[in-house]
């Protein structure tokens, strides 16, 4: 039995320590916006934030997890988003709807994530940033809106803001 | 906005007091098997509230946009605020078959096609039903009203009405059988970009895909496949999963906590538990021994011999002809130059992000099925044997796709959810890990190819000879369309193309391998615009012209390629050098295909660096897709058309041994990069004929365009796929 933080909240769950977060999220709390793809940790559609890092929900167990804060694309956006509202996430979700990224958009939740993660330590990425930081896969070939998109986030973002917040901090007024 | 609303006819008439708008479409005949048993038997394609208007969608949305532009087309005609639409996933009923492919299905291009006039007509059938309707209400003359942005208004009165208010009264009018459709320059949301409607729900994970159906009682399936393709279950020993003695009283099963049962399936084992984590950590302790059978032996150098070999044969029984005009032999034969190649291509996994799944519900009575889909019609076809059940109970709703390219045009997976429901007595969803996912795939069949140019003594081509050879895909799919045992659409693409050619034989070769094969993004398109578009360069190469030039000497009787070619010119500056780099060459490759009635060219822009790294720096697009209905959406669709078949060009490649894909998971199945991926430039021909296929339409020129870019670049010409199987280091 492990009890993690999960979108603000403390969840206690009866799951095996070993199975991975990503099972506990879609199978156990139905939180379904985090998407499996692989299972190996490469395809980034499990993305979730772990103490603000992105991190591949199919590749930590649970019980590695009981101190960390997790946030799931539900905690970032929508009914379950954990601040009200987390300005940063909204920023991306808008500039993914902007610039009509999303096709199939099974990796949408991950990359978002992803992205969330990156503008929080980089909130002014350079094209060589977004490459090294955005890994997920995309299978619809959306690449080259994703990564306007990024660029369209960072610039609606104060210049200096963000980059060192915690998470759970609103944003300066 | 969910897809997941189960419409059945009944539903839709009924409504719960619901406005509910439903007409016959005059050019859609009832079926019959629906005519005579039921009053039900309207077709509806509107559901209006007081604040939206929901346009039903009767193709499946995986990516391609048919959420948003088929509504389009209703809304256009309806004259309604944008912002009030919404889409809804059709069930599945004769009604809603796609008239180009003779049944509820999605694919081939053909979805605008196929929608652009009967949806537009059902949109304008319906503002003239709820104008009756006001009219009516009113008692006014139909002539004195109007209908614009939802509101149905009568000026001399003053008076107006919400399409939302009038639509109960409007389904009773008569439907007006040739409704008058709108001059095209008065349009406002046809050839403009309004917003995607699924993007909303999809960014913030809350769009329902197949692995996110949600349902009471739900238990979980994980499966496993016999490893040697086309190999059966043996016998499986599951003592390891038995529960130990402090877990027997609470699984009641007699399994370890969790697990449900562990089903033998023909070809696979499949557990069932309370969650996916668990049946997928039985699977792996379950002993199975398989039935390898035919296939044992196969490997990916007996499969590609197998295939050049034949490339020889003389047996015209094994020959299809698709195309004999001229006497190509006769002309190759006496020509005073010869240039011939063979082009390999591999087997290739459609690997869409979201695994193989299904959700099914089976009981005594009826079987419901929630899946991602291309082809929901052929399990009305398919289950009701295999379930003791009539067609009529089989029921069908379509999850959004996570991504498809044609795999989910097969069958499997929902077969399989069903029987496992069936089984445990429960509803069952099954989702496949990706390394079954990629190991039991229906592949893009390798195929051998042999084009022969004959030139004249002024290096006019004078004849052209054509020979594919590989694993048939109708052989499977509809062995019915076989012509004496030959796989003639195997061509396609070859026997439409645009080129000058005075003589000119084609012909296929069917050899099948063992291997499962199926249509991926494009289908034989992929095959054959390579071996094309290859040999126009090789051709261009070897009488020292410029490739781009020597295809407009080709297509100067064919205005519309020409002109996709030309602006393709232009747009990426064919003509001017490009800048060099230091510790690389650099080099501009082009390819046009024809295909799903469209006509794209595309231009790549490579770097290859002296230690063999390669680089694709740019794409330009050129598109004449007809009358674009959403040009943003055409252009995404030709973005990740390239990016998808650039992907396969450069890593893409299933290979065999002892009869086993050695390919798993991600990291040997490579899939492109965002770091990878070049910019994209994309532009749209002006064009007034009707809309044709986009979505595939992109894929089958980029191969081609690359590696003619690589032999600029290099001086090598790439005649076997993939590129990354090849050293590309300076000599």
């Amino acid at each position: 039995m492990v009890t993690l933080t999960i979108n603000g909240r403390p969840v206690t769950t009866t799951v095996a320590n070993d199975t991975p977060l990503l099972w506990l999220l879609r199978d156990q709390l139905e939180l379904t916006g985090t998407k499996f793809g692989c299972g190996s940790g490469i395809c980034g559609a499990c993305t979730v934030l772990v103490n603000d890092e992105a991190i591949r929900a199919c590749s930590v167990t649970v019980a590695s997890l009981a101190d960390a804060q997790i946030v799931t694309i539900e905690g970032l956006a929508g009914e379950g988003r954990v601040q009200q509202p987390d300005s940063l996430a909204e920023q991306v979700i808008a500039a993914w709807i902007a610039e009509q990224v999303p096709q199939c958009g099974y990796c949408a939740p991950g990359l978002i994530i992803a992205t969330v993660a990156l503008l929080r330590r980089t909130p002014h990425p350079s094209d060589d940033d977004i490459d090294a930081a955005i890994t997920n896969l995309c299978r619809c070939g959306t690449y080259p809106r994703i990564r306007k998109a990024i660029h369209r986030a960072a610039s609606a973002l104060p210049q200096s803001s963000h980059a060192q917040s915690p998470h759970g901090t609103p944003p300066a007024p | 906005m969910s897809p997941l609303i189960n419409l059945s006819r009944r539903a839709v008439l009924k409504g719960s007091g619901a406005l509910i708008l439903g007409f016959h479409l005059p050019f859609l005949p009832v079926p019959a098997a629906m005519a005579g048993s039921s009053p039900m038997a309207i077709n509806a394609w509107l559901k209006m509230s007081s604040d939206t208007v929901a346009v039903i969608v009767a193709r499946s949305e995986m990516g391609q946009g048919v959420f948003t532009t088929l509504p389009m087309l209703v809304a256009e005609e309806l004259d309604v605020d944008w912002q009030t639409v919404r889409a809804e996933m059709a069930p599945l009923d004769p009604v809603y078959a796609n008239p180009l492919l003779g049944s509820m299905k999605t694919g081939n291009g053909t979805s605008l096609a196929s929608g652009f006039l009967p949806l537009r007509q059902a949109g304008a059938a319906a503002r003239l039903m709820l104008m009756a309707a006001a009219a009516r209400i009113w008692r006014v003359p139909l002539t004195e009203l109007t209908a614009t942005a939802g509101v149905v208004g009568h000026a001399p009165s003053d008076r107006q009405a919400s399409y939302g208010a009038l639509a109960g009264l409007a389904g009773r009018q008569p439907v007006p059988p040739d409704p008058p459709l709108r001059d095209p320059t008065t349009w406002t949301l046809i050839g403009r970009s309004p917003p995607r409607l699924d993007s909303p729900a999809k960014v913030i994970g809350q769009a329902t895909f197949g692995v996110d159906v949600r349902l009471p009682n739900l238990l979980h399936a994980a499966i496993r496949h016999c490893p040697v393709l086309g190999g059966t279950l043996g016998k499986i020993d599951d003592s390891a999963l038995k529960a130990k003695a402090k877990d027997k009283e609470r699984s009641p099963t007699g399994y370890r906590p969790g697990v449900i049962a562990v089903v033998p399936l023909t070809n696979a084992v499949a557990v069932v538990a309370e969650s996916w984590w668990q049946a997928q950590t039985a699977l792996a302790d379950i002993a199975v021994s398989w039935n390898e059978g035919a296939n044992a032996d196969l490997t990916s150098a007996s499969l590609d011999s197998a295939l050049t070999k034949a490339l020889d044969t003389t047996d015209s029984h094994a020959i299809a002809i698709a195309v004999s005009h001229g006497d190509a032999d006769h002309a190759i034969a006496g020509a005073a130059r010869v240039v011939e190649a063979v082009y390999h291509q591999p087997f290739l996994a459609h690997a869409p992000l979201e695994p193989m799944s299904a959700t099914a519900s089976v009981t005594a009575t009826g079987c419901t099925l929630w899946l991602p889909t291309q082809d929901q019609e052929q399990y009305a076809k398919l289950l009701p044997p295999l379930l003791g059940l009539k067609p009529s109970q089989i029921t069908v709703n379509t999850t959004f796709l996570g991504g498809s390219f044609g795999r989910r045009l097969e069958s499997d997976f929902g077969i399989q959810a069903a029987l496992l429901s069936k089984a445990v007595g429960r509803p069952v969803r099954l989702v496949w890990s990706r390394e079954e996912d990629i190991r039991h795939d229906f592949y893009r069949p390798a195929s051998v190819s042999r084009v022969t140019v004959g030139l004249d003594a002024a290096d006019r081509l004078i004849g052209w000879r054509h020979r594919i050879v590989a694993p048939s895909i109708l052989a499977r799919v509809d062995p019915g369309a076989l012509k004496n045992g030959l796989d003639s659409a195997m061509i396609a693409g070859l026997d439409d193309q645009s080129y000058a050619l005075p003589a000119l034989l084609i012909d296929s070769v069917r050899r099948d391998t063992g291997v499962p094969v199926g249509f991926w993004r494009s289908g034989w398109h992929s095959n054959n615009a390579f071996s094309t578009e290859s040999m126009i360069d090789e051709v261009a190469a070897a009488i020292g012209r410029d490739p781009g030039h020597l295809r407009r000497t080709l297509l100067t009787d064919v205005p519309r390629t020409l002109g996709v070619l030309d602006l393709v010119i232009a747009r990426a500056h064919w003509d001017r050098p490009l800048a060099p780099v230091t510790g690389g060459r650099r080099g501009r490759g082009l390819a046009l295909h024809q295909a799903f009635g469209s006509v794209v060219a595309e231009v790549a822009e490579v770097t290859v660096f002296d230690d063999g790294r390669l680089r694709v720096d740019r794409v330009v697009a050129v598109v004449d897709c007809g009358l674009v209905v959403h040009p943003d959406v055409v252009k995404s669709q030709i973005e990740g058309a390239i990016l998808f078949g650039l992907s396969a060009a450069l890593t893409g490649e299933i290979t065999f041994d002892k009869g086993q894909v050695l390919q798993s998971n991600f990291h040997d199945a490579k899939a492109l990069t965002l770091a990878e991926a070049p910019t994209i430039e994309v532009y749209l021909v002006e064009s007034r004929e009707a809309p044709s296929g986009v979505s595939d339409a992109g894929t089958p020129p980029i191969a081609p365009a690359l590696t003619n870019a690589i032999f600029d670049a290099t001086g090598q010409r790439l005649r076997r796929l993939p590129v990354a199987d090849h050293d590309l280091r300076a000599q």
